[in-house]
């Protein structure tokens, strides 16, 4: 993906977390991460910070350093501690323009919570699966948010915001052993509270959920290759744009009681 | 003659100009990094004779022609420089000097003659340009101080000739010793000679000597502060002179098989870019074939200029199947895989730049041990049916099996499997490390991932440590060549007791002994294709054919067999970095094939396996050795 030179000084930072190998379950850099650096990276080169809360030792980190980072700031906590708040307080610190993360987590809670938190407690717009950033200019940055079946959303979004990285974005360059064993943590104190909910929880490696059988009556291979790629209509679906506010959660509220969501 | 006091005087310019070039010469390759292993002057220069004569010729012999021509040429060369400067420079005054060095200058005449003859209709693979001067500059050279020493020799009085013959024979001395003396060292033709014979001292792998081999690449310190070779100076110091003794004959052009596919590589030009890099200066002078579909003249660089940033284009690098052919053939022993090894370490470990799929194989040789990326517990998966030992359950076997990522490969399996049965029939105690066998790192060493390759190595080293076994044995003939020749840089004391071995010598040991019974082979005309990793780089070329023999087949060889073997284009990485050319390795190796009327190829690796199977059909079966030798065993009933 070719990238405008960004003229702009714009301040990027991209949130880096421990991934886990599919197969193997061995540390490794998370791929949606990568690409938020990656991201990070073509934006805003030199004012790219990469930032990450916990264990500074943490040999993955060196992966995305391999990327060609100089440095990557630490945010050194224990791991029972809960990174929302520390991470939130050196944004707010900080004050950059855009903060990038993946979207949701390939160890840890995985919930995919952080950047939505983060937005709250910054007062910031989020900007979830975002296949790229085009543009910035005055301070509103043109973003290409990605939908289903490589459709793309473009947005204008005024900054600054917190987006999370869908997977739709250009993928991490090749991580150097060089440059990963050479980068400097970047280490800063903080204080943290023990993340007491997540004590209590057991971890288990998540599963694939089971799909809707999907009945496809095609009868030739045309119509099969139709139902496999084309854009789904959405029979039932309905656009609610200018319905008052309480007949659209109306709404949503039906369609999950008849999915079976909410019983 | 007239002028006699100018002749000495000219020799003595010209040695001097030529001390001068060495000097400099020689500062130019010191700016490299110190060789890892140190050999002293005196006796590295000692050395020379015996190793020109032994090592270096045994090559040049491949060419009986050139053999004759260069011991006429340069033998003639060296006696007569040696007297010239005891009869002219010193004036020694001794007839028989005198006519030993009229019979020296008489073989160099001769040597000259054949040069002259050898460059009148030259094969593509020799440069041309100031290499078609050389004859000539042999023959005035020889000529003129033939006619010189004729006085000393008493065949012609003292004092013959007039101005012209004097005028004409002082230009002709001067241009002989300008291209003998002064070229030698300031970067003529003949810088081969000088560069040549001290790279014979201090080769940088002294192993190669006297019938050994050295095939092993050299360990990265990870510590350094730039990994790999960026720029000239970052090579050892005696690469760089090794790169300088290259003659240009292009005899490893004309075996590589990157070359003849039309990619971008030609192992030539590469080591000679490689002196424009060390000397500085652009490629423009260079007279032989170029990089395929690239263009000669726009390269430049210089001692401390990053190599891959003007003078070689990293698909150069990458096109290189690691085969060893242009190593077999060189006659100055260049070593131009390490070359292109330690310039690949700097790509993928300072720039992160491997092409094509090589970052994702490398992403997953780390995650996951192998590089599709699958899962590490699935490794024995191949073996469900098989009942075989496994190390952590037995610790203790005579043979410890090296299965290799074959175990995830459904082609290889067949191999895997085909080669239990006959250790099975041999009643062999044997055992596979099962899941805890790591990915040999072949792959990422030859990619230039040091770190992952020693990473691996290290972890796999110290799964062994743990059991006990006499031999190892694989049928990869990649992860036999990194266990029997590259992990004993990480080993300490594992392989001091143990033998690694490839499964046809041990195949062919076991038939020997009468521990296989095997059916005649009829099943039509079969040739054996060499692996590389077995052949060139474990120099086994003898218990594959002596196995098809046992069977009754007799090999119908391709001309390009044994040594020279062409590569199935799977070695390398290069299927991983795929740098497109113009035809495909493989199907030129299935066309040599095809020239012997094969119905049947048989290899000793997957690798090859695979690639020669990638050939479209019709083309004739492709099976491994301990294929054949299964489909013939004949089973006992109990
Ligand atoms: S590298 Fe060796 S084989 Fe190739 S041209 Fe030079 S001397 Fe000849
Ligand atoms: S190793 Fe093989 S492919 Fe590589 S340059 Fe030499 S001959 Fe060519």
């Amino acid at each position: 993906m070719q990238h405008k030179q960004i003229s702009q000084n714009l301040n990027v930072v991209s949130l880096i977390s421990v991934g886990k190998h599919p197969q193997s379950g061995r540390e490794r850099r998370a791929e949606q991460d990568g690409r938020a650096v990656e991201l990070g990276m073509n934006l805003a080169s030199d004012n790219l910070t990469v930032l990450h809360a916990g264990d500074p030792q943490q040999q993955a980190l060196r992966s995305y350093a391999g990327m060609g980072l100089k440095s990557i700031r630490v945010l050194q906590l224990d791991s029972a501690a809960d990174a929302v708040a520390p991470l939130g307080n050196y944004l707010q610190q900080h004050g950059p323009d855009i903060v990038l993360t993946g979207i949701r987590a390939e160890s840890g809670e995985s919930s995919g919570m952080v950047p939505y938190q983060l937005a709250e407690q910054l007062g910031w717009p989020l900007v979830p699966r975002i296949a790229d950033i085009v543009d910035v200019k005055d301070g509103v940055a043109e973003v290409l948010q990605a939908l289903p079946r490589g459709q793309r959303r473009a947005l204008k979004v005024r900054l600054p915001f917190v987006a999370s990285v869908d997977n739709a974005a250009q993928e991490a360059r090749q991580s150097a052993y060089g440059p990963a064993s050479r980068a400097l943590m970047d280490l800063q104190a903080v204080e943290s509270a023990t993340d007491d909910v997540r004590a209590a929880w057991e971890e288990a490696p998540a599963r694939k959920r089971p799909k809707r059988l999907k009945v496809v009556k095609a009868k030739t291979a045309a119509e099969r290759f139709k139902a496999a790629t084309a854009k789904s209509q959405g029979d039932g679906g309905k656009v609610m744009k200018n319905e008052p506010a309480a007949e659209q959660a109306q709404a949503i509220f039906d369609l999950l009681i008849e999915e079976g969501v909410l019983r | 003659m007239i002028f006699e006091w100018l002749h000495p005087l000219l020799i003595a310019a010209a040695l001097a100009l030529a001390v001068i070039g060495a000097v400099r010469r020689i500062s130019l390759w010191r700016a490299g990094q110190p060789a890892e292993q140190s050999i002293s002057l005196i006796a590295g220069l000692l050395t020379i004779p015996k190793r020109y004569f032994h090592d270096l010729h045994d090559i040049v012999e491949r060419d009986k022609y050139m053999a004759k021509t260069h011991v006429a040429a340069g033998g003639g060369f060296v006696l007569s420089a040696v007297l010239i400067i005891v009869v002219h420079l010193f004036g020694i005054e001794s007839k028989i000097l005198a006519w030993g060095l009229l019979a020296a200058l008489a073989l160099m005449f001769v040597g000259g003659l054949m040069v002259a003859k050898r460059r009148q209709n030259p094969p593509s693979r020799i440069s041309k340009g100031p290499w078609m001067r050389l004859p000539k500059s042999l023959l005035s050279f020889a000529g003129a101080f033939f006619v010189l020493t004729l006085p000393a020799a008493g065949v012609l009085p003292e004092g013959t000739g007039g101005w012209i013959l004097t005028i004409v024979l002082t230009a002709l001395i001067i241009w002989g010793m300008g291209e003998m003396f002064f070229g030698m060292t300031w970067g003529g033709p003949m810088k081969h000679a000088f560069a040549g014979a001290l790279h014979l001292a201090f080769h940088r792998r002294q192993e190669r000597f006297g019938g050994g081999r050295s095939t092993g690449l050299k360990p990265v310190d990870l510590g350094q502060d730039i990994l790999g070779v960026s720029k000239p100076t970052d090579f050892k110091w005696n690469q760089l002179l090794g790169f300088d003794a290259c003659v240009q004959c292009g005899r490893c052009e004309a075996m590589c098989p990157a070359f003849a596919a039309g990619q971008p590589l030609n192992p030539k030009k590469l080591i000679q870019d490689m002196v424009v890099g060390l000397a500085g200066g652009t490629d423009a002078n260079y007279a032989g074939s170029p990089y395929p579909g690239k263009d000669v003249g726009s390269a430049k660089g210089g001692p401390t200029q990053i190599i891959t940033e003007g003078l070689v284009d990293p698909e150069t690098l990458w096109s290189c199947t690691t085969c060893r052919a242009c190593v077999e053939e060189c006659p100055m022993m260049i070593e131009h895989v390490d070359a292109i090894v330690d310039m690949r370490r700097f790509l993928t470990m300072e720039k992160g730049n491997t092409p094509n799929k090589g970052a994702e194989v490398l992403d997953n040789i780390i995650a996951t041990d192998n590089p599709n990326g699958y899962a590490p517990a699935s490794r024995t998966n191949w073996a469900a049916d098989q009942n075989l030992a496994v190390m952590k359950d037995v610790k203790e076997a005579d043979v410890l099996f090296w299965v290799s990522d074959g175990a995830f490969d459904m082609r290889s399996q067949r191999i895997l499997r085909s080669f239990v049965k006959l250790l099975k029939a041999a009643n062999v105690d044997f055992a596979v490390l099962g899941d805890e066998e790591l990915d040999s790192g072949d792959v990422a060493r030859r990619l230039g991932d040091d770190a992952a390759f020693q990473s691996l190595a290290k972890r796999n080293i110290e799964i062994m440590s743990q059991y006990k076994f006499k031999r190892i044995v694989t049928t990869d003939p990649h992860a036999y060549h990194c266990l029997r020749n590259e992990y004993a840089d990480f080993g300490g004391d594992l392989f001091k007791n143990v033998e690694v071995l490839h499964h046809t010598t041990f195949l062919n040991e076991l038939v020997q002994q009468g521990k296989l019974k095997l059916d005649t082979f009829s099943g039509g005309t079969v040739t054996y294709h060499d692996p590389c990793y077995l052949g060139r780089y474990n120099g086994e070329y003898e218990a594959p054919r002596e196995l098809l023999r046992s069977l009754g087949i007799e090999v119908a060889e391709m001309e390009r067999s044994g040594f020279r073997s062409r590569c199935c284009g799977g070695g390398g990485g290069a299927p991983i970095t795929d740098i497109p050319g113009e035809r495909r390795i493989a199907d030129m190796r299935m066309e040599d094939v095809n020239t012997t009327g094969a119905e049947l190829v048989a290899v000793g690796c997957q690798q090859c396996t695979a690639m020669l199977e990638g050939v479209v059909e019709p083309r004739p079966e492709v099976k491994d050795i301990a294929e054949i030798l299964a489909d013939q065993l004949i089973e006992e009933v109990h």
